[in-house]
């Protein structure tokens, strides 16, 4: 059977939903930022299913996807510092208790 | 025998073994070839190896190459009598000794079918005479699939990754012995204790499988696995010489790279795992120290990148060919020190003294593999040892003219030549000039000197180890990205005076780098010949601060 | 320091080689003897023999490597299609897993099995640089970050954060009722692809679009990463 377009972004569509899953569902921040993790990957493999599929010699999606990883990784340190100074003021990083400025 | 007739015998009439009497015993003809065949073989390496402890390395290589050997020759003939024989195959017929990377594996629709019988072979080839190449034909029918040959392939980088830790370990403790004035193991095997690793390895195998109580069973039986995993996926794009190459990777260095730093996630992984606060210290010091030199590393791989242009070790191999003043650390001075620095970088990406904190057995017991025992232990170390060959083997590649010897490659066309092209010629041109055998000694080298700046060195904090990288090396290497980069950029240019003024420094580099390797030879010439006299008061005197 | 024949006088009780020397009888002990002396004198030979035989291998089919350095995806055949199910497989049941785990620590190893088996995608079409770099930098980079913020800010392995069961009924008909709509959606669509062999782009390429065509998003990035390594190191500082 070959593989082809539609197989890959099935495998997209199911990392989008799993990651979109764990940013419901999980109350631990660092888990909220996996999932923020599995979405930006589900647009990457996307990205790249495309610039292979839809033209020979494409690159456009490839570099769209560098892009993606760059940001990824400096947003994923910011986020972990946010939570780290969480954990220093709450002593916790359940997002359920990050509650001081509600109401 | 050399030592007395009776001398070694005078030592064992201290205990009662009864098999020193003399029994007048039959030994069929078949036991009678093996018990000479060992003996031949052992009176054959003995006198070499006890007088060079690395000979037992260099006999393994040969035998790896020799195995080599015969199956490029096998894959040879397959491509050129049972290829274009047999009425059936759509490889791609090459007669290069490792498979293209993608020879198309037939598929099922057109797999070729075997001669039915002996008979219908020699039938085929017309006669006697050639039937024997009928014979061998129909033996050697699978190797025409490419991915025959690629297990073939696997099993081979699977050997190696056996193979090289094991002989490394025991190369280590002879190199540290003799640094600390005294032998390394001795007895295990008969001369200079050459069995020792795998008698080490077999005792690893039968110790038994303990688990820390409230340990996470699960990550923790993980974490050695994600060890060697990339660790041996580093040699599917590393090249030993241009063909040699299991995968042929555009992007090889840059794969390598990659799998190098899914090391930190075992490391990591294991410290958790072993629910044990020091093991967690040394798993978070240790991937700190990992991720931080990953950046160096990264840069200054990058330098001899831009001067090659390329990111193919193959391609970046072929462009040293040229002898020693072609390879790429001489060719510009930033790439000199991109060398050291990469160097240093890569040390303690495999924590190796003087970074390895992480192992530092008199601070944390083992630090990430305190609470780890038997077969599991000898994962990590087989891990630590295939990523020291790994990166040494990156910084030939890169640097030091990977497998071309220091004499022009030109040279060895005309020597092929002058001996007529045949495997006389090739032999003497792989021997001489490049081959698989040049960039594995290289590779050795790089191996010795980290094991002996291990022992040599004192260990360095962990604040000292991030301000080395971070504010130290981290600006060199940019100032070095900068540096070449513009180097590069006016050699592209047609100006008569830069090229004199390049290739001016480049002869000085290269007489530089060559002093300094003549320096070893010349070193450990004096400390053989002034060998009595450097035990005792030397060391003493000579430790700084003293 | 013995010399080598001194050493070999010693108590070498574990030496079976020499156990066999004993027990073998004379005769064939003096015609080993003979032999030996004449293999003694050849080992240098054989050395020389053994590595021009192996070093004979230096072959001269550097075009045909030169011209194999490009990769490329094969369309059609079973292995690949093996090789895809295996690695998508191998996604889907990381991000269940991912999905599925209450301790963090399990979360984040799925997390590095959905990155490597994603690598693995991206070396199947064809785009290695990015597959290696996703290597690099999702998973030797910010996976180890994402690690070390588990690690420092959890107080045991076993503390759970769980949801509530009606939060988790209805976020997982939510996401499964998206996904099947996603995939329904997908595989009706009439994408114009077709999947021929095609050659991959060299790095080359990539490195002179990044510095043509997408200039600024290149520089964007690199002052984007430098804020946010100021803005980290912002709030990592030490409260003196």
């Amino acid at each position: 059977m070959t593989i082809g377009l539609t197989h890959y972004l099935v495998v997209a569509a199911v990392l989008f939903t799993g990651g979109l899953f764990t940013m419901m569902t999980k109350r631990n921040a660092i888990g909220i930022l996996i999932g923020v993790e599995l979405v930006l990957n589900s647009a990457n493999v996307n990205l790249v299913a495309f610039d292979r599929y839809l033209g020979p010699g494409r690159i456009d999606g490839q570099i769209a996807a560098l892009f993606v990883i760059v940001l990824a990784a400096a947003e994923a340190a910011l986020a972990v510092g946010i939570c780290i100074n969480v954990y220093k003021n709450l002593a916790t990083v359940d997002v359920d208790r990050a509650t001081q400025l509600q109401g | 025998m050399p030592g007395g007739a009776g001398g070694w015998r005078r030592g064992l009439t201290q205990f009662s073994v009864p098999w020193r009497q003399e029994r007048p015993v039959n030994y069929g003809f078949f036991a009678r070839f093996i018990i000479a065949l060992a003996k031949t073989v052992y009176a054959v390496a003995a006198p070499i190896v006890s007088r060079f402890p690395g000979a037992i390395l260099i006999c393994a290589v040969i035998g790896a190459c020799l195995l080599v050997w015969v199956f490029a020759l096998i894959f040879a003939y397959v491509d050129v009598h049972i290829i274009e024989v047999l009425p059936t195959v759509a490889t791609t017929a090459h007669a290069s000794p490792m498979p293209p990377p993608h020879a198309a594996t037939p598929s099922p629709a057109t797999w070729g079918v075997p001669p039915a019988t002996i008979a219908t072979l020699i039938k085929n080839a017309g006669g006697w005479p050639a039937s024997f190449n009928g014979i061998l034909q129909y033996l050697l029918w699978p190797v025409q699939f490419g991915i025959v040959r690629d297990l073939i392939g696997l099993v081979a980088l699977l050997g190696l990754f056996v193979i090289i830790p094991v002989y490394t370990i025991w190369w280590e403790r002879k190199v540290a012995g003799r640094i600390q004035s005294r032998l390394g193991p001795m007895r295990v095997g008969g001369w200079h204790g050459w069995a020792q690793s795998p008698a080490d390895g077999i005792k690893l195998l039968l110790k038994e499988d303990l688990i820390p109580a409230n340990a996470d069973k699960v990550l923790f039986r993980l974490a050695p696995y994600l060890a060697i995993i990339p660790a041996a996926l580093g040699f599917v794009a590393l090249p030993f010489a241009t063909t040699y190459v299991f995968r042929t990777l555009d992007v090889a260095l840059v794969f390598i790279l990659g799998v190098l730093g899914v090391e930190v996630f075992s490391v990591i992984l294991s410290g958790w795992a072993s629910n044990n606060k020091w093991s967690v210290y040394g798993a978070m010091r240790e991937a700190c120290q990992m991720v931080a030199y990953e950046i160096p590393m990264g840069m200054a791989v990058m330098v001899p990148v831009v001067v090659a242009g390329t990111l193919n070790l193959g391609k970046i191999g072929d462009a040293q060919s040229g002898g020693w003043f072609s390879w790429l650390a001489f060719s510009n001075p930033f790439a000199f020190v991109a060398f050291v620095v990469y160097y240093i970088a890569s040390l303690a990406s495999c924590k190796r003294a003087p970074f390895d904190l992480p192992e530092a057995e008199s601070e944390l017991v083992a630090g990430f593999h305190t609470e780890y025992s038997g077969i599991r232990w000898s994962f990590f170390f087989f891990a630590e040892y295939v990523v020291m060959f790994i990166v040494s083997g990156l910084a030939t590649i890169l640097f030091m003219g990977a497998w071309h010897s220091p004499l022009p490659m030109v040279w060895g066309e005309r020597v092929a030549e002058f001996l007529g092209g045949g495997v006389l010629a090739r032999g003497v041109n792989g021997l001489l000039f490049n081959g698989p055998i040049w960039f594995i000694a290289k590779c050795v080298f790089f191996l010795y000197v980290q094991i002996w700046l291990r022992w040599t060195l004192p260990r360095i904090r962990i604040d000292q180890v991030l301000y080395g990288c971070v504010q130290v090396l981290l600006p060199l290497t940019m100032v070095l990205l900068l540096g070449t980069a513009i180097w590069v950029w006016a050699s592209t240019s047609d100006s008569a005076g830069w090229a004199i003024f390049a290739s001016v420094i480049n002869w000085i580099l290269g007489i530089i780098g060559a002093g300094f390797a003549l320096m070893f030879p010349a070193i450990a010439a004096y400390g053989f010949y002034h060998r009595r006299r450097l035990v005792g008061n030397l060391v003493v005197d000579a430790l700084p601060g003293a | 320091m013995r010399s080598f024949f001194e050493l070999r006088t010693l108590n070498f009780e574990l030496h079976w080689l020499r156990s066999l020397a004993v027990a073998v009888p004379k005769r064939v002990r003096s015609l080993t003897l003979a032999a030996l002396t004449l293999v003694r004198s050849l080992p240098l030979a054989a050395l020389i023999v053994a590595l021009s035989a192996s070093a004979a291998l230096a072959d001269d089919d550097r075009a045909v490597a030169a011209a194999e350095g490009v990769p490329s995806a094969v369309a059609g055949g079973a292995l690949e299609a093996a090789l895809f199910y295996f690695v998508a497989g191998g996604v889907v049941l990381s991000v269940v897993g991912v999905c599925v785990s209450r301790n963090i620590v399990r979360m984040a190893v799925w997390l590095f099995i959905a990155l490597g088996s994603t690598a693995m995608l991206y070396f199947m079409l064809a785009a290695t640089f990015l597959g290696a770099i996703q290597l690099i930098v999702y998973v030797g980079g910010t996976l180890v970050l994402l690690v070390f913020g588990v690690m420092l800010t959890s107080k045991s392995p076993w503390v759970k954060f769980d949801c509530g069961k009606l939060e988790l009924f209805s976020a997982a008909v939510v996401c499964l009722a998206l996904a099947g709509a996603l995939c329904m959606v997908l595989s009706k669509t009439g994408w114009s692809a077709t999947p021929t062999i095609v050659p991959a782009p060299a790095i080359a390429v990539i490195g002179e679009q990044l510095l043509t065509k997408y200039l600024v998003p290149f520089e964007v990035a690199g002052v984007l990463l430098m804020i946010v390594m100021v803005g980290a190191a912002y709030l990592a500082r030490q409260e003196d």
